[in-house]
């Protein structure tokens, strides 16, 4: 009973704290622009299917890829197992969802072997981050912080998938000691039993019970510490795919509120016809976090900070300040500053900060190509081009901030219908002396 | 070698006339002014022409889609450009359009909806491809033969809109010897033009991305760098001449080595 009791305690400052976190979260979201519109339901979960539980796009990379793939996989199955040691804590009961015999049975299986797979992988990974030198953990937005919160991730997972074996082990040991019946497949635990071949019945026991509280306490812990985290995405991705903006990489939303005073300009009689004023007017394009979409937001929480995006980004590589995978960064931190207090004062709130500038450079903005690379390599669908252009329309359309060469371009589109100065009646000069061969 | 002097459809004209082309030419900026890209749009017509392909082009009356105005964020400029192409169009009653510039292409296809402009909208690799399907155009594979063609993904056309398999299936009708930078299609490098940059100078770096990508294409030891963009052709034409191979290998869209080897 009194484990009972400590359990469902336990669980109840876990799911309070997380509650607590989310809420804060969303009370963020609140501030932002609104998105694409979510239809196409089926459409979405072919592609949750596809990118997120197939890791398609994580494969792009494929020795790594795999790896991580594997983790996530053996992730889905030892999620179950969770699952069952909550019901388990909290109803005085073992092993519960037995019930569902050999598919139980295959469950627990492929999520012993994981564990195993896991653990040699986390370590793989920790190594490869640690002594690796990969030049995509590196950049002017890596801080230590960032290297220190991916270590931590990767050791609280580690400690996950031994404390899980460990668990394992207890179990199969104790039920082969006590004679009772084992629930489930153990095959790494029945392969490393002989290892403990001297301990006592009451021994294992004793790990059993020892590992399966320190699990179920490093879980709660770690599902705590990911909202925080780069880590995050461990509960974001999937929704984040699902979430995906459907349009070709190539297509840039339209600013309906620019082609309403578009239509007024071209149209005055228009301006006698019911065209609804906004309720609020509303600053073009993005100078700080409450400017961006709900998406760009939802995409800067659900960013692992793997730096695909930037490794992949033409003007990245070639020694330019822009990194895609800062401007998410950059977003998310902005708003973890300015959030709080925005739901504290209004969003009128002013610190004399914002995105652009105090985080993001003008000198970052101008230097995207609008490729694409980025968008496309991101494993989960996070879409940066979108918002780093949403930051020209702030520069160009409320300060008229561009470069010089940019004003001209826009100076000759206005006045000769090109970007170069030259006269539309010359549009037909290629013509010229066009002969074609007819043997 | 008899010679055909091939007269340009205006739309204008021909509508005055009470005549329909299937399709508007979308010649776009470049096609129009820049010297080298002429040469391409002229390579195309004369394939258009001599694949009996019914078109027109707007001539004095086409203007800058509004796309490096857009993508340099100045949304105000680009809805006031696709607005007035808008309106000319409609005043043709045109619905398909085929379009050289992958950049023109993707804003037709996909931005100009929004704006009520909705087409059926074709890029010129995929009208060849399918000109060659359809028996309408039959490829000489003689002159190119043994070349060996590396072929260099614009953004506009991969990435942004999945067009891979047409300009590639074009060339290895032309050239059994298609040979694929390490970076290609999904993965490939842009040039660097893109996002409105072909207008300005690059921000402060290592190195130039043009230049990146050229080495990129010179590794594969092709002879051919077969391009299909203006803005890229620009940049490899110059990554060619940094590097001081301009002599040794030459950057041609894939369309001048479909009429060359046509012998149009």
């Amino acid at each position: 009973m009194t484990k009972q009791i400590i359990f469902a305690f336990t669980l109840a400052v876990t799911l309070g704290i997380f509650a607590f976190t989310v809420n804060r979260l969303i009370s963020f979201f609140r501030f932002t622009k609104p998105s694409c519109q979510i239809k196409d339901f089926w459409k979405r979960t072919l592609l949750t299917i596809e990118v997120a539980f197939g890791q398609t796009k994580i494969f792009r990379k494929p020795v790594v890829g795999l790896a991580h793939a594997l983790v996530f996989w053996g992730f889905c199955f030892i999620l179950f197992g969770s699952v069952e040691m909550i019901i388990d804590g909290l109803f005085r009961v073992e092993k519960s969802l037995k019930v569902f015999g050999p598919v139980y049975d295959f469950i627990m299986a492929a999520g012993d072997i994981f564990a195993l797979v896991i653990a040699i992988l986390i370590i793989f990974f920790l190594v490869r981050r640690i002594y690796g030198h990969i030049k995509r953990f590196e950049g002017i937005e890596m801080k230590p912080s960032s290297h220190k919160d991916a270590n931590l991730s990767l050791t609280l997972i580690l400690l996950l998938m031994i404390s899980l074996m460990d668990m394992n082990i207890g179990y199969v040991g104790f039920s082969i000691s006590e004679g009772t019946a084992i629930e489930g497949k153990y095959p790494v635990a029945g392969l490393l039993l002989p290892l403990f071949g001297s301990m006592s019945a009451h021994d294992f026991k004793m790990v059993y019970e020892v590992s399966w509280w320190v699990h179920i306490l490093l879980i709660f812990l770690f599902a705590n510490y990911l909202p925080y985290s780069k880590h995050f995405h461990v509960f974001l991705s999937v929704p984040n795919v699902f979430l995906t903006r459907l349009e070709p990489l190539g297509k840039l939303p339209n600013m309906d509120s620019i082609t309403r005073e578009v239509r007024l300009m071209m149209d005055p009689e228009a301006a006698f016809q019911a065209i609804p004023e906004p309720a609020v007017v509303e600053r073009f394009g993005v100078k700080d976090a409450e400017d961006s979409t709900w998406k760009n937001y939802f995409d800067s929480l659900s960013c692992t900070q793997c730096g695909r995006c930037t490794s992949v980004c033409p003007a990245n590589i070639t020694g330019k300040r822009l990194s895609p995978r800062k401007i998410m960064m950059d977003l998310r931190s902005r708003m973890k500053e300015k959030g709080p207090n925005m739901v504290k004062y209004g969003k009128d709130f002013n610190d004399n900060r914002s995105l652009l500038r105090d985080f993001i450079t003008e000198e970052e903005i101008w230097a995207c190509t609008t490729c694409n690379a980025c968008a496309k390599e991101c494993p989960v669908n996070i879409n940066h081009p979108t918002l780093i252009v949403d930051m020209r329309r702030y520069l160009v359309m409320e300060e008229a901030s561009a470069p010089g060469e940019l004003k001209i371009v826009f100076n000759n589109i206005e006045n000769n219908g090109a970007p170069w100065q030259y006269s539309s009646e010359d549009r037909l000069n290629w013509v010229k002396d066009l002969e074609l061969n007819t043997k | 070698m008899n010679t055909l002097k091939i007269e340009i459809p205006v739309m204008s004209e021909l509508v005055a006339r009470g005549e329909k082309p299937e399709y508007l030419f979308w010649v776009g900026c470049a096609g129009a002014f820049d010297d080298r890209y002429r040469k391409v749009v002229r390579a195309f017509v004369k394939v258009m022409v001599h694949s009996k392909v019914n078109f027109a082009v707007l001539g004095k009356e086409e203007t800058c889609t509004g796309d490096p105005a857009r993508r340099a964020g100045n949304e105000m400029l680009y809805q006031m450009q696709a607005l007035q192409v808008i309106e000319t169009l409609k005043q043709y009653d045109v619905k398909k359009i085929i379009t050289i510039c992958p950049h023109c292409y993707n804003i037709f296809k996909n931005e100009y909806p929004d704006l009520g402009g909705v087409y059926e909208v074709l890029n010129y690799l995929q009208l060849l491809n399918m000109l060659i399907e359809n028996g309408r155009l039959n490829v000489k594979p003689e002159m190119f033969k043994n070349t060996a063609v590396t072929y260099h993904d614009p953004c506009y056309l991969g990435r942004a809109n999945d067009i891979y398999d047409e300009p590639r299936a074009i060339l290895k009708k032309l050239s059994d010897n298609v040979i694929e930078m390490e970076r290609n299609k999904s993965f490939a490098l842009c040039c660097g033009a893109g996002g409105a940059q072909m207008f300005k100078e690059a921000e402060k770096g290592d190195e130039e991305i043009f230049i990146k990508r050229t080495e990129q294409a010179l590794k594969t030891g092709a002879k051919i760098i077969a391009t299909a963009c203006p803005f890229c052709m620009t940049m490899l034409t110059d990554g060619l001449k940094y590097k001081n191979r301009e002599e040794d290998i030459k950057n041609l869209d894939i369309v001048e080595l479909m009429a060359q080897s046509l012998e149009l």
